[in-house]
């Protein structure tokens, strides 16, 4: 990399890479379903392009320029590869698509059907948010690998798997029909949600990468959504990720200390962030079909309420989690609900239902769990019993802030 | 599976740090070994004396060689170790972003080698 300012034709390509990656590796592996073998062309036109654009100038229409270019290297590998594979097809498609000068309004989005092929039941459920990252954001493997805490070389070796699997077993690039719809956006959403919560869980809000992440899952997610326009929990969705976004500049202090939801200063939240979120979720909501991801951002919506009336909606909060484990049973959900119900009828019954879950292997390593379960012992003066739950909290959690945090929680309990 | 998690760091900085300091990083190491042997993760654990207490032995040519101080100069230094028991690298590395290590050094995580 040059140290100097980055060129004219170096911007124009990052220009187009943002907004026509996915749509170009979309069109590319549709018809071809070779996704490895789109990347790959794709990039080699990058390569081609800064090297072509500084002396030639940037074409009128780069996104056509890089297809035609790309669609050629694509043809060379197909050509070398002949008689290992049956390929006479995607020959003649890209042949086919040679002939004509590509109309740079004229390349069709196929980024929703390659996202449904990503999130496809077949693909392994852990590996298909990085895999929409990389194909519709670019993302390299060593960035999905940091943000998902896997080893690079793993990472890598999951995202070739995956795209050889989408080949080899005929995994479809379309938009499912109206019967199976449902049930296959949901894998879509929750793929979204993922990216998301990857991007949201970076600790200080500091590594550019992750916010990166975040900020791209949103724009992932209203892709969805306006591609989508008639189903609720996409825009459910966008609501929910939109809700926590505008929250993040609340989450430190000056200092960066951790401060908790209910501490967070509301005048830090960003209000036309939450007026957007809410516009969403009503225009959702008209629809009359409620979904995960509606009552998910409804409950967000119900939190919000504190900076309006200095108290959240707890029992909103708690009917809405009633419905969202009617919805997705989970002891997560579970959790939450629980801790809505320390608002609306105190502790005792809270802990109560917290030591249901207490067997669940999922919750004896979950950080969320220990904390909510110290803070209740804690209301209940059983100052013993908080301490333990705060330690493990403490040793459970990776952000050095809320470690922090928890430290002083427990601290301070031995001080009152 | 076995893992290794090693942990670097700056042992100057660490020197320097206030009591206070020290004392809550102390907890941390604390409630995280705690928190690997409820998980049943725990294989052993300890924390090393800084490098300045470090000898090197090796033989040349069948003649003992013994040198003050450790093996390699580095800006980061070998302070401790955990041996844990993971399902998988992915957990073995969801052990180590937990460690408190992590957050003011660098956590080498390595399979140990089944005899």
């Amino acid at each position: 990399m040059s140290p100097s300012l980055p060129s004219a034709a170096e911007l124009a390509a990052q220009a187009v890479a943002r907004r026509s990656y996915g749509k170009l590796i979309a069109f590319l592996s549709a018809r071809t379903r070779d996704v490895a073998g789109a990347e790959d062309a794709l990039s080699e036109a990058f390569a081609a392009a800064l090297q072509v654009w500084p002396a030639e100038g940037v074409p009128d229409t780069p996104e056509a320029w890089l297809l035609t270019v790309a669609r050629r290297k694509m043809i060379d590998a197909v050509r070398r590869q002949r008689g290992q594979d049956a390929t006479a097809a995607q020959l003649l498609w890209l042949a086919d698509l040679a002939e004509h000068d590509p109309d740079e309004a004229a390349i069709p989005d196929d980024r929703l059907a390659l996202m449904f092929a990503c999130a496809h039941p077949a693909i392994d459920a852990a590996v298909r948010a990085p895999l929409m990252l990389q194909t519709i954001l670019g993302f390299d493997a060593a960035a999905v690998a940091s943000a998902f805490l896997v080893a690079p070389a793993t990472m890598g070796q999951r995202l070739v798997r995956a795209k050889t699997r989408i080949r080899q077993a005929g995994i479809p690039f379309r938009v499912p029909g109206r019967s199976e719809l449902g049930e296959r956006l949901d894998t879509v959403l929750d793929a979204i949600y993922a990216a998301y919560a990857q991007g949201w869980s970076d600790p200080a809000g500091t590594d550019a990468q992750r916010r990166n992440l975040a900020e791209e899952a949103i724009w992932l997610g209203a892709l969805a959504a306006s591609l989508l326009p008639n189903e609720p929990d996409a825009l459910g969705l966008v609501a929910l990720m939109l809700h926590a976004q505008a929250r993040r500049g609340a989450r430190r202090d000056g200092q960066g200390r951790y401060v908790p939801l209910a501490e967070q200063d509301t005048s830090l939240w960003d209000t036309p962030m939450i007026d957007e979120a809410e516009a969403l979720l009503h225009r959702a909501a008209a629809m009359g079909r409620p979904g995960r991801f509606q009552l998910e951002a409804a409950i967000q919506s119900a939190h919000c309420v504190r900076r309006l009336h200095g108290r959240a909606d707890w029992p909103a909060i708690e009917r809405l989690y009633d419905a969202l484990a009617a919805l997705t049973p989970s002891p997560v959900v579970a959790l939450n609900r629980a801790m809505a119900m320390a608002e609306t009828r105190g502790p005792v019954a809270a802990l109560a239902l917290l030591d249901s879950l207490a067997d669940d292997t999922r919750m004896k390593q979950y950080q969320p769990y220990w904390a909510a379960r110290a803070g209740l012992l804690q209301r209940l003066g059983d100052s013993a019993g908080a301490a333990v739950a705060y330690d493990m909290a403490t040793g459970l959690e990776a952000d050095p802030s809320v470690r922090e945090f928890l430290q002083q929680r427990r601290a301070d309990l031995s001080r009152k | 599976m076995k893992y290794m998690l090693m942990i670097f760091s700056n042992e100057k900085a660490e020197q320097s740090a206030t009591d206070a300091d020290n004392q809550a990083i102390m907890a941390a190491y604390g409630a995280y070994s705690q928190a690997l042997v409820q998980a049943g993760a725990m294989q052993a654990g300890e924390r090393l004396q800084p490098t300045s207490t470090a000898t090197t032995v090796r033989v040349i040519n069948g003649r003992t060689e013994v040198l003050d101080g450790p093996y390699a100069d580095t800006k980061e230094q070998l302070g401790g170790y955990y041996l844990i028991e993971a399902k998988d690298l992915d957990e073995a590395l969801s052990w180590a972003a937990r460690c408190p290590g992590a957050s003011h050094g660098t956590i080498e995580v390595r399979p140990i080698w089944a005899m």
